[in-house]
């Protein structure tokens, strides 16, 4: 036993580099600190000690407070010593140890002496070590050396205090702001990294007033500044003011030449600096992106990993916007496709799936499957989505690409290159309808050989909906009924499912999808043996030829008509008792967030996933506020929340918002209400509605805020009882009554005494869209067949003069606020005529569908036929009141 | 302050991934493991490529990173994904070049740790908070390596060899401007 030990030993011995720090501790080197405190102190020796403590820190050991606080101290008896070495280690030192306040003070004076020391580089590092540890309170004191600093002739010292003021700018804005005559002086100095600094600075400094910023850089790029990253600033500086002025310039772009004489620099980096701010320019032209182009070419045959990265990654953002322009760099970019450098030969690779022509597709993929087996999952993902974008793109090339796709998936790869690949040929497959069957049969195949149920599942679901519908669905039941011999419970129960849905879909199919149904009845696990029951039971006809009913295809497979969410916190909020849950009662509005929706870019592929969710829902945040307050608890179930509607201007000193709530009996008025006045305090604040010109309305209960402090947003809440399942409608005229008290904004102490006030805000209205909720169709033909015409109700109007065709329809929709259908709201440019499909639930839970259908009649008169379809009469007499009254 | 360039770390591992001096200046990795873990990741991604004739780069979880090796020493230095490249290939340069004429050309561990309070003070002089305050290799190496007594010290306080290194610093000096 101890020889193999002894051995080991032997052995670690001669692996181990000797190191200097080999065995250090932390206790014996706090020890060895004591050195410092020696009458006479050893230098050599100090430094060495203070080298081990920095080495302890570097390796991420920490030192207790106490155990800091004992090494600053004697780390300031140091400054006793003139050897500049050791001096330099202790301002390292002192940094790293950040003291706090009252450790600060030891060293000020200490480090206010070296700042004036004749020895430059004392100045230089006592400044930043100063400014590094300091609070406001001394910087005030320090203010004098700083800016002489500043245009100090020595230019290290003056770059420490241009850095140590870019720094101090974040805590000390006001101090640092009275420094810009010296900065300024600073940006004339003939030290290239002080112009570097003070640039910097200068720019932080007036950041927030536009002209300022303006003039700067009218002034600087005429001037020639030395430094290159100086040069690098003024280019970021001069893009942003390119930026802010482009809606008020016309013709040349301002500082266009400037930015085109940077490619001519001599630095490397402003040259890229300068190429990459053109390609970025909002709306560039081909003729400005051309001189850019160039030099990013030049670059990308260049023998330095960085600027050959540099450039090709800023050329496969430029394809995204100018593919065309880029088309000139194709050969360079090829050769980089064998660069040692994967990052590198991945950007190119994308870029040219990006640039390439139709022509160019079989070669290209040839050289990538030789790419990819070298490359890291990362890079083909990116690789894949690549060669999804270009099959679209060219959909004629999908049976060479999907080739390709199909490759990749058989070979080795991890989940998310696996998922990326399976969701670009669902995506190809949806799109391309030459694409299906291939794509299909790919899927098919994977699946035999999936480790991942979470694709094999998910491949399942897609087969199901998409392999009925070709031209010979038999062939795909042998790959899914294999799955229910092979696989895991999770996989057995998702084919079971698919083969129901053969089953439903193709009647020729259903006696042999019955035996196979039956043989599932023996499954070991319980999920599949239920859905092979359900589906024995309900399909019915007992395995002959017949068709399967619409509702029994409508129950088993079709889809959830209440978002996703509200169920699971309907759910959630069930208390298991007597009454069993009921579906209906789960909300189906999906709040709309139009700015939320505008934001987010374009379309995207969603590939397997169900179809994007709804946006979150904020119904049930107001369920829960509402039924949270005893006064309005038994108004039953809310039925609609509307949108906030502004009661007051913007920038006014309150701002205040109203949210209706609609319930069946009751309408409740939530008041949003924020303070914007610092100097105030808002107590005991309600809303006085005069509803007078709302007949059928009573005020039955108000809830007053009773605190509302600055800048912190509270409600006040005002219920009306209304006629039950009325959709009543009316004005109100509101008006804030408060009682205010001053603040002192130093102390943030109120006065014990306030004044009574008021404040008018705008009217408010309940209309008849405030009873109608929006709730989508997904096919609004089957829907509007299946309502019938037994309730229909036509009608025609005349809108008058109006803009255009898009306003009128808009209006329309506005008013009756019903959700648009199958994209009918966009109305074609110069269209003549436009029919837009609308859907909503009135108040009473009725389904009402509406047929708008627009004409121009004569230059800007606009008529409308109006056709209704409900499930009661009066409720679609009630859309055309709203239609005729608005 | 994002106009400006910034470095978000400088690292100086061994060829096992192990630190030699590291200097954080962003909030980015708060702990220490948060720290360490990067490193790693950063050492395994760029192991195995060939950096020692020009600086390489790759780009990771947004963030852009060059490196270089020489020895059993690799030099990292880590900018923001929209931070300009060559920008950050220079201070790269400017770092890996100051070691190299602080260690006299021996530029290997060993030799590093030894001289660990210039690599140290070599940090502390090429970025301050992020800022970039010297790329130049010859001016980063000078401030570092000035051992000599402070000017104002009497002249009968400095020994022959103090003195020598002064009058030496002296002349690089004139000779570097």
């Amino acid at each position: 036993m101890a020889q193999p030990l002894v051995k080991k030993d032997d052995d670690r011995d001669d692996e181990a580099d000797y190191s200097p720090f080999l065995g250090i501790e932390k206790g014996a080197v706090l020890q060895e600190a004591r050195v410092f405190n020696d009458p006479q102190l050893d230098p050599r020796r100090c430094s060495q000690v203070i080298t081990k403590l920095l080495y302890l820190l570097n390796q991420g050991e920490t030192f207790t407070k106490v155990e800091a606080t004992e090494v600053f101290f004697a780390v300031t008896k140091l400054f006793q010593s003139k050897d500049i070495g050791l001096r330099r280690m202790v301002y390292v030192m002192i940094k790293e140890l950040s003291p706090s306040a009252d450790e600060v003070i030891i060293v000020t004076s200490s480090l206010m002496k070296d700042m004036t020391s004749k020895t430059d580089m004392y100045r230089a590092n006592a400044i930043r070590v100063l400014c590094r540890i300091t609070d406001g309170t001394l910087l005030t004191q320090i203010e004098r050396y700083l800016k002489q600093a500043i245009v100090d002739k020595n230019p290290v010292v003056a770059s420490a205090a241009l850095v140590s003021g870019i720094h101090l700018l974040q805590t000390n804005p006001e101090i640092v702001k009275r420094w810009s005559n010296e900065v300024q002086e600073a940006v004339q100095s003939r030290a290239a990294l002080v112009q570097f600094h003070a640039l910097a600075l200068l720019h932080q400094i007036r950041q927030n007033d536009r002209l300022a910023v303006n003039k700067l850089v009218s002034s600087l790029t005429k001037g020639s500044v030395r430094s290159p990253l100086a040069q690098c600033l003024l280019i970021r500086y001069t893009s942003q003011v390119i930026r802010e002025s482009a809606n008020t310039q016309a013709g040349d772009r301002p500082f266009y030449d400037f930015l085109e004489g940077c490619l001519r620099h001599k630095a490397e980096m402003v040259i890229f600096e300068a190429a990459r701010a053109i390609t970025e320019l909002n709306g560039v032209t081909t003729r400005e992106l051309t001189p850019a182009i160039t030099v990013l070419q030049l670059f990308l045959s260049s023998s330095k990993p960085v600027l050959r990265f540099a450039a090709v990654r800023t050329l496969n953002k430029v394809a995204m916007t100018h593919p065309m322009a880029v088309t000139n760099c194709n050969i360079d970019m090829e050769s980089l496709i064998s660069d040692q450098n994967r990052s590198i030969a991945t950007l190119a690779i994308t870029t040219l799936l990006k640039t390439g022509n139709e022509s160019s597709v079989d070669r290209l993929m040839k050289q990538i499957t030789n790419f990819m087996s070298d490359i890291a999952d990362e890079f083909k993902i990116v690789v894949v989505e690549a060669i999804r974008s270009l099959c679209l793109k060219f959909p004629l090339k999908h049976r060479s690409l999907m080739n390709f796709l199909s490759n990749i998936l058989r070979e080795e790869g991890g989940f998310d290159y696996k998922k990326a690949i399976v969701d670009s040929i669902v995506i190809l497959i949806r799109d391309i309808p030459e694409a299906k069957e291939t794509g299909l049969l790919h899927l098919c195949e994977f699946i035999e050989d999936c480790e991942f149920t979470y694709l094999s599942t998910q491949i399942l679901h897609f087969l199901g909906i998409e392999g009925p519908k070709t031209s010979d669905p038999s062939k795909y039941i042998r790959y899914i009924y294999n799955r229910v011999h092979l696989e895991n419970a999770t996989v057995r129960a998702a084919a079971v499912s698919t083969l129901a849905k053969f089953g439903a879909m193709v009647d020729t199919l259903k006696p042999r999808i019955f035996v196979l149904l039956r043989r599932c009845l023996f499954d070991n696990d319980d999920e599949v043996r239920d859905r092979a029951t359900l589906y024995l039971n309900t399909l019915g006809g007992d395995g002959a030829v017949v068709q399967t009913g619409e509702d029994v295809k409508e129950f088993l497979f079709g889809s959830l008509d209440i978002p996703l969410v509200n169920l699971e916190n309907s759910l959630k909020n069930y208390e298991p008792s007597e009454e069993s849950f009921d579906i209906y009662s789960v909300p189906r509005e999906v709040k709309t967030q139009p700015l939320a929706e505008k934001k987010a870019p374009g379309k995207k592929p969603t590939g397997l996933g169900a179809p994007p969710a709804g946006p979150p829902s904020t119904v049930d945040a107001y369920e829960k506020l509402l039924s949270s307050i005893p006064e309005f608890a038994n108004f039953g179930k809310l039925f609609k929340s509307s949108a906030p509607v502004e009661l007051t201007e913007a920038e006014t000193e309150y701002a205040v918002n109203v949210v209706k709530h609609i319930f069946d009996g009751h309408v409740v008025f939530q008041y949003n209400c924020t303070n914007t006045i610092p100097e105030q305090l808002l107590e005991n604040v309600t809303v006085i509605v005069d509803a007078s010109e709302a007949e059928e309305f009573a005020e039955v209960a108000s809830k007053p805020l009773r605190s509302l402090p600055y800048d912190s947003p509270g409600q006040t809440f005002v219920a009306f009882e209304k006629p039950e399942g009325i959709p009543a409608v009316g004005k109100f005229s509101n008006m804030l009554r408060f009682i205010v008290k001053e603040v002192d904004p130093s102390t943030g102490e109120a006065e014990d005494d306030g004044v009574e006030d008021e404040y008018q805000l705008e009217e408010l209205e309940v209309v008849a869209a405030d009873y109608i909720l929006k709730v989508g169709v997904s096919n609004f033909r089957n829907a509007w067949e299946s309502m019938g015409a037994d309730c229909e109700r036509i009608d025609e109007y005349g809108l008058g003069p109006r803009e255009s065709l898009a306003e009128a329809v808009n209006a329309v929709i506005d008013l009756l606020g019903m959700q648009p259908c199958e994209g009918t709201e966009v109305v074609p440019n110069n269209s003549r005529s436009h029919t837009c499909l609308l859907s909503g639930v009135y108040i009473g839970n009725v389904k009402v569908l509406v047929r708008l259908q627009f004409g121009l009649d004569g230059p800007k008169d606009v008529a409308m036929k109006l056709a209704v379809r409900s499930e009661d009469e009066a409720v679609s007499d009630a859309i055309h009141e709203i239609v005729a009254s608005g | 302050m994002e106009l400006c360039p910034s470095i978000k770390n400088i690292l100086l591992l061994d060829s096992e991934g192990n630190r030699v001096a590291v200097k954080y200046y962003s909030d980015d990795w708060q702990t220490n493991s948060a720290k360490e873990a990067f490193e790693r990741a950063v050492f395994t991604k760029t192991q195995k490529t060939n950096a020692r004739t020009e600086a390489e780069i790759t780009m990771f979880d947004n963030y852009i990173v060059v490196y270089k090796f020489v020895q059993d020493l690799h030099f990292f230095v880590t900018g923001g994904e929209n931070e300009n490249e060559i920008i950050l290939a220079t201070v790269l340069q400017g770092f890996f070049d100051a070691v190299g004429l602080l260690l006299r050309g021996n530029e290997d561990k060993k030799e590093a740790l030894e001289n660990l309070d210039l690599i140290l003070l070599c940090l502390d002089e090429i970025v301050d908070g992020g800022v970039i305050l010297e790329t130049d290799a010859n001016v980063i190496a000078g401030k570092v390596d000035s051992h000599s007594m402070d000017a104002g010290a009497p002249l009968s306080e400095q020994t022959i060899t103090q003195a020598l290194a002064t009058a030496r610093e002296h002349l690089t000096r004139s000779l570097l401007q």
